[in-house]
């Protein structure tokens, strides 16, 4: 009984997550400082930015999300509701990992070119 | 008298049965590891009044509005309202987390306001979504953690079982799972150290403390190290949720449980791009989310865990 709306609710989802994709990629190649969060992934999972750049990241789910970089190497953000963003700027050159403290599955990383 | 009264034992068949039944999230029970179909609530509540009986209720996510549930504030109440019509009022509640959406006063007034009508004793343990105040968890630990320790764990006795509440959502670390911590695991240690192994201990926390989906991050990453404290009791009950479905698995001396959300059903594990919540057809909602009522009963070495839905 339940096994139908089950599969029917999963091809939704990928359905959907397919259709969100090729959003997300006209995006982040428009605006190369941005990260959104779908499916619980951080899409794109890494992004390489200037020295100076504003990174802001948007939660799209239905859930919160929250980032956090993996050694305290930036602030971290208050939890996202969906459709809520977090913007910091880096200053300093080097590779950030990143990771969401709600779900820490979920990780990505900022590349800060000179 | 009901037959979950004189079942001992379980065999390997009988386990597996079980994880196939857990999975649909059919009514059913355990006792002695052999699980039974029950046709109504009442059946089972009829079983036995000389046990203990306390009711688990989970993931109430108060303050969620998505089109899973727009309205997850009326199934608490809808939850709560078959907990008042128990024909065997349970000794207690324990609500193994997320009891908000958001950590806002306001949910945490909510929830209060709807679970306070059970007039029931409720022992907390918070999920991941009850910490993420400004403060990290500050409003939670005022309301819920006065008689704790750390970030809200403690242990207490009812009818001769040890009952421990643990916190396995803080201090995440990138890439891992549910996190207890050095210090929450030395006071596990010395809480059940000195007890008799003939004490049956239940244990309970928001993460599974058994690995469900490591992909989901479904599982506590220290959480073997816990039940190694535990080896020499001859029973002890994991009760869990997070995960917004009935999970079971018994391990030796050891029943895993997970209970299902009051708010949302999330999907079972590989059956979705991400656990996040699933919008099912709005007349199957309230079969997939409910309560559990949980029975201890003398000289039986498993609790029997009746799974209920709100509807069906």
């Amino acid at each position: 009984m339940l096994r139908p709306i089950i599969a029917c609710s999963a091809l939704g989802a990928v359905v959907g997550s397919v259709l969100a994709g090729g959003v997300l990629f006209a995006r982040a190649e428009g605006t190369p400082n941005a990260v959104t969060i779908d499916n619980f992934f951080f899409t794109p999972g890494t992004i390489t930015v200037k020295t100076g750049t504003t990174v802001t990241w948007t939660n799209r789910d239905d859930i919160p999300h929250g980032i956090a970089s993996s050694n305290n190497a930036f602030k971290k953000s208050a939890a996202l509701d969906t459709d809520e963003s977090y913007s910091f700027t880096f200053t300093t050159p080097g590779t950030y990992q990143y990771f969401c403290y709600l779900h820490p599955k979920m990780v990505g990383s900022i590349v800060v070119e000179q | 008298m009901s037959e979950i009264d004189h079942r001992d034992g379980v065999s390997r068949r009988k386990v597996l049965e079980c994880m196939t039944w857990c999975g649909t999230g059919v009514l059913w029970t355990i006792s002695g590891g052999v699980p039974h179909s029950l046709g109504i609530m009442g059946e089972a509540q009829a079983a036995d009044s000389r046990g203990l009986t306390f009711l688990q209720i989970s993931d109430s996510h108060v303050g969620f509005d998505k089109p899973a549930n727009p309205n997850a504030l009326g199934t608490l109440e809808e939850a709560i309202t078959k907990v008042n019509a128990l024909p065997q009022k349970p000794a207690f509640m324990i609500h193994t987390g997320d009891i908000t959406h958001l950590s806002k006063d306001k949910e945490f007034d909510d929830a209060d306001h709807i679970i306070s009508q059970s007039r029931l004793d409720v022992h907390y343990v918070p999920g991941e979504h009850d910490l993420i105040d400004p403060d990290q968890g500050k409003v939670y630990r005022e309301r819920y953690g006065k008689a704790t320790k750390g970030a809200g764990w403690y242990s207490f006795d009812a009818n001769g079982v040890h009952f421990i509440g643990l916190v396995n959502v803080v201090d995440l670390k990138a890439g891992g799972l549910g996190n207890l911590g050095n210090e929450q695991l030395e006071w596990l240690e010395g809480d059940v150290k000195g007890r008799p192994a003939s004490t049956p201990i239940v244990l309970f926390a928001h993460i599974p403390l058994w690995t469900v989906a490591q992909d989901w991050g479904w599982g506590t990453q220290d959480g073997a190290q816990a039940l190694g404290y535990l080896k020499k009791f001859g029973s002890v009950t994991v009760l869990n949720g997070h995960i917004h479905q009935v999970m079971q698995k018994v391990e030796g001396n050891v029943t895993f449980h997970t209970a299902r959300s009051t708010a949302f059903p999330q999907p079972a594990p590989g059956t979705a791009p991400s656990p996040g919540p699933m919008k099912v057809p709005d007349d199957q909602l309230r079969k997939m989310l409910g309560i559990a009522n949980v029975t201890f009963k003398q000289n039986e070495q498993r609790l029997a865990i009746i799974d209920s839905p709100l509807q069906g």
